[in-house]
């Protein structure tokens, strides 16, 4: 809500000066005929991707040139409203020059920002996003098509919605380039549900394998994971012998578990014992304090809070960090 | 040359009418609920405009015509009424409506829907009209009120609401219909059909905007929504919208003698424009004209998406609109076209021309001229219309 929100606006007002002309004047709209293609020495590809009955329909020619796998030229036919039109022509505009392998890499967002009027503004509002996704998608299948592949096996094409057919890759892929975050932005982006809804989650009128709130959910947490692991890399990476203090818990914990592991462990079950570690916590001073449990033999030894506690303390500091510090509980 | 073919959304105001408005913007400003002469030297054309409403709709001078703020406040009103009278206070739990209402009515429903008030969306057949079986089948001890439209927004069809009348009174059932769409362009009247409410917005037909009404058959009174200074016998409280209402009875007069006039003259340039662009291969049109409102259109042309038209006749000039999901905020479909069902292609495809008594012999011709540019122009880039070598298996 807020001012600007209450008095709707019209989405055309939202179109870049770029889109707007593109639409009035396509430059790339058209059709490349077997012998036209062959007049240039090329080999004739075309691919479609959507359907009327959906909203939104495209065939992309290309002209591929079979030796060096160049496109020597592209056209497209559009079934769809003008931002469609415009980011068709843009994507065919994007694929000329380039091979195909390069082709395959243009993404939606690529199309889209080459419609912007200036970089920070973009061309079409995010409800029309889905045009550009389309466009993407309609290069996969003429790069499958050219390479004699099934579409399926250059990416995985489990469908998730049947209405705008959108893949279950382009939704994870879509998620991830633009940090989406909720549901609604994926339908914003790629159209996905925004037909009979079935795919967004579960009891819609039509069982679904997949559902856009587990994939949303899924990849979400594959992106933390993915976070996760490149801070703790570059932790790892930073920290060498002096960075300890620096690391997540879960990081010291594990330093700690294979310290011990590698020099302690053994050593105890020599003895018939054995310990765990509790929990590690830092303190206020600036210690890691780590707490462990004897176990078998060791609890109840008198050495166990002794001599073999400062050993282990020993090698937890020498191997880590001078301000470890072991408690026996 | 710029031509307004959205008619159905809303109109110009008609020149008269603005002229009867103006007196009571800075001449005649009083309250009409004062004492002094500045509020009751607006009464006259006050009490004119409720004759004018009254004449338009032929109520019965013991029925009530409340004016509202709009068609939107009136169905709310009707609908969340009945919830307070007949199921909240009452023994009732059920209302029936149609697939293809205005959203001011589907989403008052839904509404109700989370109080728990079961609601019955009856379904529309390929002419966009209701069964009336469907409808008598439907009814049970339970219903409290069956709302229906008198005449669609998107596709003009006219609904059957003598006929619905009648099974409500035969049931004895309440019978509320919104008449936004039919008032100016088909003859209303409320005593020659079973109506218990009636919503309709002076800006369908010539009025100005925000000023609206709901007709209250006697004896059916609701519990009113507006709390406040009593005004409109209490019914609806706030500040009476003199220039407002005094506009929407010139505007009814108007709407009324006019009839005729839309019956012969606009239905005439309606049907011209509709057989030419019938003319150009692969469309079709929602309903016979005979069920029509005589000023709508809703076309179908094959292969050219609803907002890339409009896209085309904007940039000619040419107001016009399309229920495809492309050219919604939402990008969701129209349900109208959904409902109507047998043509999938028509959620995307569809144009609605609505036309007006100010709309001119020259604008139909320039539209004819520039609808088949945009076809010519469109259908070049469309897919649909597109080549493919024979190897080609396409999947469009």
């Amino acid at each position: 809500m807020g001012k600007n929100n209450l008095i709707g606006g019209s989405i055309w007002e939202e179109y870049s000066q770029k889109v707007q002309d593109l639409m009035n004047n396509p430059q790339n709209m058209g059709e490349i005929t077997e012998e036209q293609a062959k007049e240039m020495g090329a080999k004739l590809i075309v691919a479609d991707f959507g359907a009327e009955s959906c909203g939104d329909a495209v065939r992309l020619y290309w002209a591929v040139d079979e030796k060096t796998d160049k496109i020597l030229d592209a056209k497209f036919k559009s079934f769809g409203c003008g931002t469609a039109i415009a980011s068709s022509d843009t994507m065919a505009e994007l694929c000329k020059g380039k091979t195909v392998d390069e082709a395959v890499k243009i993404t939606n967002i690529d199309v889209e920002k080459a419609m912007r009027d200036n970089p920070d503004t973009p061309a079409v509002p995010p409800q029309k996003m889905h045009c550009s996704v389309m466009a993407y998608d309609v290069i996969k299948e003429a790069a499958a098509s050219y390479k004699g592949v099934e579409a399926s096996s250059f990416e995985d094409q489990i469908i998730v919605c049947e209405c705008a057919r959108v893949s279950l890759g382009t939704i994870k892929e879509v998620i991830k380039l633009n940090d989406l975050k909720t549901v609604e932005q994926i339908t914003d982006f790629t159209k996905a549900g925004a037909f009979c809804k079935s795919c967004i989650k579960p009891g819609g009128h039509e069982e679904r394998e997949y559902y856009l709130v587990d994939i949303l959910k899924e990849t979400r947490e594959e992106m933390e994971q993915n976070k996760l692991t490149a801070l703790a890399d570059a932790k790892t990476a930073e920290s060498g012998e002096f960075g300890f203090e620096d690391l997540t818990m879960v990081q010291k914990l594990k330093k700690v578990e294979k310290i011990i592991d590698d020099n302690i462990r053994e050593m105890l079950i020599m003895d018939g014992g054995n310990l765990e570690i509790v929990d590690i916590r830092d303190t206020d001073d600036g210690y890691t304090d780590i707490y462990i449990r004897y176990l078998g033999a060791c609890s109840g030894c008198a050495s166990s809070s002794t001599g073999t506690l400062y050993a282990i303390e020993a090698i937890l500091r020498e191997k880590l960090s001078q301000n470890i510090r072991v408690l026996p509980i | 040359m710029r031509v307004y073919l959205d008619n159905n959304a809303t109109t110009i105001v008609d020149p008269y009418v603005f002229e009867t408005m103006a007196p009571y913007f800075c001449e005649m400003y009083g309250n009409p609920n004062s004492l002094h002469e500045f509020g009751s030297e607006t009464h006259p054309a006050l009490r004119c405009a409720m004759d004018q409403l009254y004449a338009g709709i032929n109520a019965d001078d013991n029925d009530d015509i409340v004016v509202t703020s709009c068609a939107t406040e009136s169905i709310n009103w009707v609908i969340k009424g009945i919830y307070f009278d007949h199921i909240f206070n009452g023994d009732k739990n059920h209302i029936i409506t149609t697939e293809v209402e205005h959203p001011a009515v589907i989403q008052a429903c839904r509404f109700l829907e989370t109080l728990g008030v079961n609601v019955t969306y009856l379904p529309v057949n390929s002419d966009g009209i209701i069964e009336l079986n469907t409808l008598k089948e439907s009814i049970t001890e339970e219903t409290a009120l069956v709302s229906i439209m008198w005449a669609n927004n998107e596709t003009g069809m006219i609904f059957p609401i003598e006929e619905i009348g009648k099974i409500c009174k035969e049931k004895d059932v309440l019978f509320h219909t919104d008449a936004t769409q039919a008032i100016g362009k088909v003859p209303v009247d409320v005593q020659k059909t079973n109506i218990d409410y009636l919503s309709f917005s002076a800006h369908k037909f010539h009025g100005p905007k925000g000023v609206g009404a709901l007709y209250i058959k006697e004896d059916k009174i609701i519990t009113s929504l507006l709390s406040g200074g009593e005004q409109m016998s209490g019914l609806r409280s706030g500040t009476l919208n003199v220039p407002g209402i005094v506009g929407m009875g010139k505007a009814m007069e108007l709407a009324v003698e006019n009839l005729d006039f839309e019956k012969s003259n606009v239905m005439k340039l309606r049907d011209r424009l509709e057989d030419e662009l019938l003319k150009i291969p692969d469309t079709f049109v929602v309903g016979t004209k005979k069920q029509r409102t005589p000023n709508t259109i809703l076309i179908s042309i094959k292969g050219i998406e609803g907002e890339a038209m409009l896209w085309d006749l904007n940039k000619a000039g040419i107001a016009a609109s399309t229920g495809s999901a492309c050219a919604s905020e939402a990008l969701e479909s129209n349900p109208v076209m959904e409902a109507i069902g047998a043509e999938a292609d028509l959620a995307h495809t569809a144009l609605r021309l609505s036309l007006s008594r100010f709309t001119t012999d020259e604008e139909i011709d320039f539209t004819i001229e520039i609808i088949n540019k945009a076809v010519e122009r469109l259908r070049a880039i469309s897919s649909t219309y597109s080549y493919a070598p024979d190897w080609h298996n396409s999947k469009l």
